[in-house]
């Protein structure tokens, strides 16, 4: 068993508040312990404390206790050797607005002692698989926001960290970069790299991470991976009725077929939660029947992430 | 502690900060022409008006122009290496973030700070090197101007921009972006006013208030030392004390300059 890449121990942040009074608790006995090659998603709404933690990670945030220790160095003690081992996607592109793409990578890649030649033969290389590679020599400014939050990636990729932490990356991009990101998220984690990710888009979580942490209130309130989260979620399988008038004289007769463990009304909208999936939608038709209601639609939702951070937190994640 | 499996070797430091200064250098190269402009455009118009015109309408007398070169040089190294400092790094720590993949270099943070200094006394230095023979030549012959005392000149120049530097690093990360105009107009318009450029401290024998209220700022020494190392002859502070000035002046800035820089970069 090889040592955890990322282990934190009641690891807190505390900021005073602005106006003076008292202080804000962002991080409050967050313990993580995350493997080499695991890809690791952040999730939680903004404001949870994510970028805290990715910050104390990345030694720009000084913690105000407990300890956290990135690829065997602690963050505090021994911040230049994590820095000489991560690489860092910001949560808003910040490239060096003076430089062109290219100089970019060749001056950060100078920035942890890649000789020049290699820091070029890298660049030229993580342009072309970033697929940015005819924007080499454009200034930043003329970079979509896509093309920009890869020249992040790049730039973060250059140095050959052991430990990639991504900052919301895909936040403001258009679904079709979205995409294109995840795909070569995929790609870091098939070559082994360790990737630790917040997001609060719940599918973004699903379908990238290995493990999932969900945070709320600078607190860790489930860690697990997606698919044991997503058992965890409350009832199972949502059933969605769309009816042909209000749903709410439907409920009452809803909630005695057998399986149905609970019923929301909104609208023309019938919710029942079950742990029998599929199995139910008949019974579910003839009580709405039964109410003088036809049913228009019927949707099925396997239990999800975001009904289990609903059950966790009592508000929804956006 | 125990190693990490990461066999890489550690990067040498020194290696880290040439490369920040490369980075740095090649953005002032790219810039050169607003860079020479903006610092030095400024101390020219007072040149023309008070070391051209006025001599010409007979207001000034013969030796004023001695003592308004060196005052000139002290005035575009100031504000050459304060703006160079600063206003970048109110930009980048007030809204762009840009600095932010220099500060993960994998280098203590005061290093990067210091590297910032260093390309703000290099920027000083051509801003009063170019400003030079340019005032010479508008101002035509200066009496007494000599550069037989050329590293010492030097010397002063490098304190001074270091100085000015690290005053420059102070301002630039303890100033929000809204507020940069206020800083020129209380900071350092008052500074260039009375920093003794235009007129030497001698001078102000006349307002002895004056005469010990200017000692605060450093301005004064760089004009006072360059008037004593190119015109020796006209009225001015001994050079050794200027010199002895401005490193005390300097290493406090420093200081300062430093610390806020680490607590700016590190929340």
């Amino acid at each position: 068993m090889t040592a955890p890449a990322i282990a934190t121990e009641k690891l807190r942040k505390v900021y005073p508040a602005p106006n003076g009074g008292g202080e804000i608790v962002a991080l409050e006995g967050l313990d993580l312990e995350i493997g080499a090659g695991e890809f690791f998603g952040l999730l939680g709404p903004n404001g949870a404390g994510k970028s805290t933690t990715i910050g104390i990670l990345t030694t720009r945030i000084l913690p105000s206790g407990g300890r956290a220790c990135v690829a065997g160095e602690d963050v505090v003690s021994r911040a230049v050797a994590v820095r000489q081992r991560i690489g860092v996607v910001p949560q808003r592109p910040n490239p060096d607005r003076s430089l062109d793409a290219m100089e970019n990578l060749v001056f950060h890649a100078a920035y942890f002692g890649v000789p020049r030649s290699e820091a070029a033969r890298r660049a030229n290389a993580l342009l072309e698989t970033l697929n940015i590679a005819d924007k080499a020599r454009a200034k930043v400014d003329e970079l979509s926001g896509g093309q920009q939050q890869r020249l992040m990636i790049a730039r973060a990729l250059i140095h050959e960290p052991a430990v990639i932490f991504l900052d919301e990356p895909t936040v403001g991009l258009d679904p079709q970069a979205r995409l294109a990101l995840w795909d070569i998220l995929r790609e870091l984690h098939a070559a082994g790299r360790t990737i630790v990710m917040t997001t609060h888009y719940m599918e973004e979580a699903d379908q990238l991470c290995d493990r999932l942490g969900i945070v709320d209130r600078g607190k860790l309130l489930a860690l697990d991976t997606p698919a044991a989260l997503k058992e965890r979620a409350p009832g199972g399988t949502l059933v969605t009725l769309t009816l042909d008038g209000d749903a709410a004289v439907t409920s009452d007769a809803a909630r005695t077929v057998a399986g149905v463990e609970r019923v929301e009304a909104e609208g023309a909208k019938l919710r029942a939660y079950t742990q029998r999936g599929g199995e139910i939608i008949p019974a579910l038709i003839k009580a709405a029947e039964s109410a003088q209601r036809a049913v228009k639609q019927i949707q099925l939702r396997e239990p999800s992430l975001e009904t289990l951070f609903i059950s966790l937190t009592g508000r929804t994640l956006d | 502690m125990v190693p990490s499996g990461d066999p890489r070797p550690r990067v040498s430091r020194s290696r880290v900060f040439l490369a920040l200064l490369h980075r740095d250098m090649r953005v002032a190269r790219k810039e050169l022409p607003y860079f020479l402009i903006r610092t030095t455009l400024q101390p020219m118009l007072f040149i023309i008006v008070f070391g051209f015109l006025l001599p010409r309408m007979g207001f000034m007398r013969g030796n004023y122009t001695a003592t308004l070169l060196p005052g000139i040089l002290a005035v575009s190294l100031t504000f050459a290496s304060i703006q160079s400092v600063a206003l970048p790094l109110v930009q980048d720590f007030g809204w762009t973030r840009e600095i932010e993949d220099r500060l993960l270099a994998p280098v203590p943070t005061r290093l990067i700070a210091a590297e910032k200094i260093v390309a703000g006394v290099l920027q000083g230095m051509i801003s009063a090197l170019f400003v030079l023979p340019i005032a010479r030549l508008i101002m035509g012959p200066i009496p007494g101007l000599t550069i037989a005392y050329f590293p010492l000149v030097l010397l002063i120049v490098i304190l001074g921009a270091a100085a000015f530097s690290s005053l420059g690093l102070l301002l630039g990360t303890a100033i929000e972006p809204q507020q940069i105009g206020l800083m020129f107009s209380v900071i350092i318009a008052p500074m260039l006013f009375f920093g003794c450029a235009y007129y030497p401290w001698a001078g102000l024998s006349a307002v002895p208030f004056m005469k010990w209220a200017v000692l605060i700022n450093p301005l004064v020494y760089v004009a006072e030392g360059m008037r004593g190392a190119l015109t020796p002859s006209v009225p001015h502070m001994p050079v050794p004390a200027t010199l002895a000035a401005l490193v005390v002046i300097g290493l406090i800035f420093w200081h300062f300059g430093i610390r806020s820089f680490e607590r700016r970069a590190i929340g």
